[in-house]
């Protein structure tokens, strides 16, 4: 799962991450940095698997005052 | 009347002995609670979530420490009216929990900041600030790298309309919304904030400004001892 500070959130990492980016030469817009947290589950079906992960989720991994998430299922 | 304060013990707490002491030097009858406990000591009267780096902060600040078994009794003590004061990691852990509102992000500066600093009593006619006078400017530290409190603008005005609102920095150090130091629940039982007043017990160490924190806190311990009695 992808978790990131929600739009709008001031996220220093990112901001630090686009000044550096910017003193490269590169044009960037805008950088925001979250986390990628990398789970291995024993599930019947991709669709049980994303349950229990969306079920992490909102459980633990992200705080949804300020984060969002994204799931994606590799069988 | 003694008043019995716990403090408890997470593993990567680093301020539990500093308030352990200033309790005791304020005249508390004060211990520690490892966080393995499943129930609070008879006769608590407070509980104090103290300073440090629970769980190495991973994920984010206080998110595993509120897992920790200790914490569904301190749901339920607080769930009866129990005083629950949050100290730095403490108050972390207490957002975390859904015991207080908002959640402590990183400084905006993402530098850790260790340093004296002024604060506004914005109440006085609740447990924890009931020492201070009206608008008293506080010199307590602060020493947090994830500090900055944040809560949507809505919930903002909300906890001011209530009067949630305990202490805002003069100057914010660290990126808080609304300069917001202090916030409690809306029972006002539970308490979080990120200056340390267990550092600031003694004028010899700078400040004793803290002490008026947590002395407002033993007197409300003591009072409502009292009245259980009566």
């Amino acid at each position: 799962m992808l978790v990131r500070p929600k739009e709008g959130i001031l996220d220093p990492q990112g901001q630090a991450v686009e000044q550096s980016l910017r003193k490269l030469g590169f044009a960037v817009e805008q950088a925001r940095v979250g986390r990628v947290v990398d789970v291995e589950v024993n599930a019947s079906s991709a669709e049980e698997a994303r349950e229990r992960v969306e079920e992490m989720c909102r459980q633990l991994l992200a705080n949804p005052l300020i984060e969002s998430y994204e799931v994606e299922v590799h069988a | 009347m003694t008043a019995r304060v716990v403090v408890i013990q997470f593993p990567g707490s680093n301020d539990d002995r500093d308030a352990l002491w200033a309790l005791k030097a304020l005249g508390a009858d004060a211990s520690l609670v490892w966080h393995a406990e499943t129930s609070l000591p008879d006769g608590t009267g407070a509980v104090v979530l103290p300073g440090g780096f629970s769980y190495g902060d991973y994920l984010r600040a206080g998110a595993i420490a509120r897992f920790a078994p200790v914490m569904e009794a301190v749901h339920t003590f607080a769930a009866g009216g129990g005083l629950v004061l949050g100290i730095c990691n403490g108050f972390q852990i207490l957002c975390e929990a859904g015991l207080l509102p908002g959640v402590l992000r990183p400084n905006a500066s993402l530098s850790f900041i260790c340093r004296d600093i002024s604060l506004r009593v914005e109440r006085t006619n609740t447990p924890f600030t009931s020492r201070c006078a009206a608008g008293q400017r506080l010199v307590i530290p602060v020493k947090h790298h994830d500090g900055a409190w944040f809560a949507p603008p809505e919930l903002v005005a909300e906890l001011d309309a209530r009067g949630q609102i305990l202490l805002r920095y003069e100057e914010s150090p660290n990126g808080a919304v609304a300069d917001i130091a202090a916030v409690t629940n809306e029972t006002g039982n539970v308490m979080g904030l990120m200056p340390h007043p267990e550092h600031a017990v003694d004028p010899l160490l700078g400040s004793g400004d803290g002490a008026l924190i947590l002395a407002s806190l033993l007197d409300a311990v003591r009072e409502s001892a009292t009245l259980a009695l009566a």
